[in-house]
């Protein structure tokens, strides 16, 4: 029986089981010696609950187990010349068995020892098969009585039922936040490695980023040094935020104080969808479209210009981000209260007046929140500097010619050939991590001055 | 017994009836308001005269914050909001295309019924108006504004040492104060007031009701207010508004002992509203 199948089944028993419980506490209910103390629906998700879940624990158990203890069962009784494989040759062996169990087969002869294995292993496996879904199906069986059998008026049901589902939540919650921390953990697991390679001073201080190629040999491991990457990151997105923040903040006052209604309605959803589109999509815009432009504008008016320059990925990035900024503003420009712009319309200013004096002034350190999460959001794109930077990872200061950022070097450190024991690969988490840490704090530091000006008005 | 808390007040609203009128200050003529389709307010003929203190009563939704929004082009404000008839100030109409509209709020200046200090320091709260109509030609003459203002107020005992705090720090009945000195300190000529005291404490409501005694003698003062004991303390004149119509207006004392529409009587003796 295939496993979906198994799922469906003990649903459609849970579904069951949730009628036998409603069915039951009415009848319960119908001999009328006390009042019930929840009402007939949650007895029957008690029950529904008792029948299902127990079984649902142990296929979840059986399956994470289960295929361990049959391999090293079946490990003990191979052939007493093959205990001492180890590693990739014993990975093998067992890559080998499990598949002629599995009834597809290997390319060649299998030996007999390995016909046996597989045997072994297969009826294994149908035992283990039966096992758990008798247990099961008794566990069902036995959480369905049992729990019927407990229905009473005195019951508290609801409060049982209600507590599983505020598990379920909790777990639900907590999901999000061990991710976070398992990445967290990876990252600063092989950082630690790189840093047995390389030393971290140079790595955070060096002005020379070079780190060769893997196959060339353990003796010349090359230069990382992060600061021009760092460099380029931050080049990249400050020419990003001055295309944004200007054009995103006044596209946020004109919608949240000038735009009629209808106009409002129809162009806030047209920028949004601005924010999402592929950032592919605006990686090859800017490659072949911006680049080229800004090249040839270079040329009329006598500056050289690359046509993959930090520019060019700057403003295509600085594009991507004004749905960010707008709207972030915009809802905090409206949260601003009526009474702010009717007391200083009341003194006669003019709208601009209001907006410039009283309206952003109350609304600065929403704003800046808004801003600083736009540029943690520009230090972390990658897909328009891979297409559009250029990819040179040298310290200089001009913003027309190629530069590298952070994140392209990860990519480019992480694709092709890797060999994950070598620094060249590393290096990409030790780079990943400064990258997380740097938005992290710019992060917590925007939502810090967002809750600061939050608490202002409620 | 809320007779003979009514008469009580009244003690002291008697020293007004011996002001004359001064002269017209406003004079509104048949002025509706409609918001989208439907009209808040029917028709609405009203005269104000200088320095008095005019009240208007009645019940929720009965268009006096409305009608009190036209008398400044507040109401410009509102989406959908329009308003017909004429209202003139010292014979100008406000709604005519030639008129400014930030100047006619220069010269009918507002309290709203919340205290609405900016998020700025007190003296730039004060300053922000004077700034704005380029009333002071240097700082010296703007600190002046600002202390003449927060003396004019009351408030500038509490708040001298610090000026450069934040206004919204401020207690309720403080920030109220700090809006009327806002106001002041563009010298209008009426002074527009949507129940400056429905969010303040007994104690600041008096402090307020004090002040606006004081500055009726410098300024015409218009009050909106729910609070008939209020009307009573501190207006000459108080107009009643029912449903979208001015009943009556007519000296405070004759409202509340003799009013001549029984809406009016059933309205002060609390038998609706």
């Amino acid at each position: 029986m295939n496993n979906w199948v198994l799922i469906c089944v003990l649903l459609m028993l849970m579904a069951l089981a949730y009628q036998f419980g409603l069915a039951r506490s009415r009848s319960v209910a119908g001999q009328g010696a006390a009042r019930m103390h929840s009402r007939p629906g949650y007895y029957g998700l008690l029950v529904a609950l008792w029948c299902g879940l127990p079984a649902l624990a142990v296929f979840l158990l059986w399956t994470l187990f289960e295929p361990g203890i049959i391999r090293s069962v079946v490990l003990n009784q191979l052939p007493p010349d093959l205990a001492g494989l180890q590693g990739n040759e014993l990975e093998v062996l067992l890559r080998r068995i499990e598949q002629i169990a599995s009834g597809f087969g290997v390319s060649d002869q299998p030996a007999a020892f390995e016909l046996a294995a597989a045997e072994r292993m297969r009826s294994l496996q149908n035992t283990g098969r039966l096992a758990m879904i008798a247990s099961m199906a008794v566990l069902c069986v036995a959480g369905l009585v049992w729990t019927l059998r407990r229905i009473d008026p005195q019951l508290r049901a609801r409060n049982q039922v209600e507590s599983v589902f505020q598990a379920l939540l909790v777990i639900s919650s907590t999901i999000a936040i061990l991710t976070t921390i398992g990445i967290v953990l990876s990252m600063v697991g092989e950082a630690l490695h790189f840093f047995r390679f390389v030393n971290p001073a140079e790595f955070f201080f060096g002005t020379v980023w070079n780190p060769r190629f893997s196959t060339t040999g353990a003796a010349d491991q090359g230069q990382f040094g992060l600061l021009p990457l760092l460099w380029g990151t931050l080049m990249v997105s400050i020419i990003a935020l001055l295309v944004a923040v200007p054009a995103g903040l006044m596209t946020a006052v004109y919608m949240a104080e000038y735009a009629p209604a209808w106009l409002r309605a129809v162009a806030k959803p047209v920028i949004e969808v601005l924010a999402g589109v592929p950032t592919i999509v605006y990686g090859f815009f800017a490659l072949i479209t911006v680049g080229p432009f800004f090249s040839v504008l270079g040329q009329t008016v006598g500056i050289d210009i690359r046509a993959t320059s930090a520019l060019t990925a700057g403003v295509v990035m600085g594009i991507m981000i004004i749905p960010f900024v707008s709207s972030l503003s915009d809802d905090i420009i409206t949260q601003v209260p009526r009474a702010m712009r009717d007391g200083s319309l009341g003194l006669g200013a003019t709208k601009s007046e209001t907006v410039r004096k009283v309206v952003l002034p109350a609304a600065l350190p929403g704003i800046v929140g808004a801003f600083l999460l736009a540029a943690s959001r520009a230090i972390g794109e990658t897909m328009i500097v891979v297409l559009a930077a250029g990819n040179s990872p040298i310290l200089h200061a001009n913003p027309f010619e190629a530069v590298s950022t952070v994140t392209v070097t990860i990519v480019n450190q992480l694709t092709g050939d890797t060999d994950f024991a070598s620094p060249q690969s590393l290096v990409a988490f030790a780079l990943g991590l400064t990258l997380f840490v740097i938005t992290l704090s710019l992060n917590i530091v925007a939502l810090y001055i967002v809750r600061k000006y939050r608490e202002q008005y409620e | 017994m809320e007779d003979t808390v009514m008469r009580a007040t009244l003690v002291n609203a008697e020293k007004f009836v011996g002001v004359a009128n001064g002269a017209l200050k406003m004079a509104a003529r048949d002025v509706r308001v409609f918001y989208g389709e439907s009209e808040a307010l029917h028709g609405v003929d009203l005269d104000i005269y200088e320095n008095e203190v005019l009240a208007f009563i009645g019940p929720s939704g009965c268009g006096k914050s409305t009608f009190l929004r036209c008398l400044n082009r507040m109401n410009d404000t509102i989406d959908g909001c329009r308003v017909t008839g004429r209202i003139e100030l010292d014979g100008e109409d406000i709604y005519d295309r030639s008129l400014d509209v930030v100047l006619l709020r220069a010269r009918v200046g507002m309290v709203f019924q919340k205290p609405n200090p900016f998020p700025k320091s007190i003296y730039e709260n004060i300053a922000y108006g004077p700034r704005l109509h380029g009333l002071a030609s240097g700082r010296a003459e703007l600190d002046d504004i600002v202390e003449r203002s927060l003396q004019r107020a009351g408030l500038w005992e509490e708040v001298k040492d610090r000026l450069e705090q934040p206004g919204t720090g401020l207690s309720g009945g403080q920030q109220q104060r700090l809006c009327i000195a806002r106001a002041i300190a563009v010298s209008p000529e009426v002074i527009l007031m949507d129940e400056p005291c429905s969010a303040l404490d007994p104690i600041a409501t008096a402090k307020v009701e004090q002040l606006i005694t004081e500055l009726s003698e410098t300024y015409t003062i218009v009050i909106v207010t729910h609070n008939m004991q209020q009307a009573a303390r501190v207006s000459r004149r108080t107009a009643f508004f029912h449903l979208g119509n001015l009943v009556e207006v007519d000296d405070t004392t004759k409202i509340f002992t003799s009013p001549s529409d029984g809406r009016t009587e059933d309205y002060i003796t609390g038998r609706f509203g």
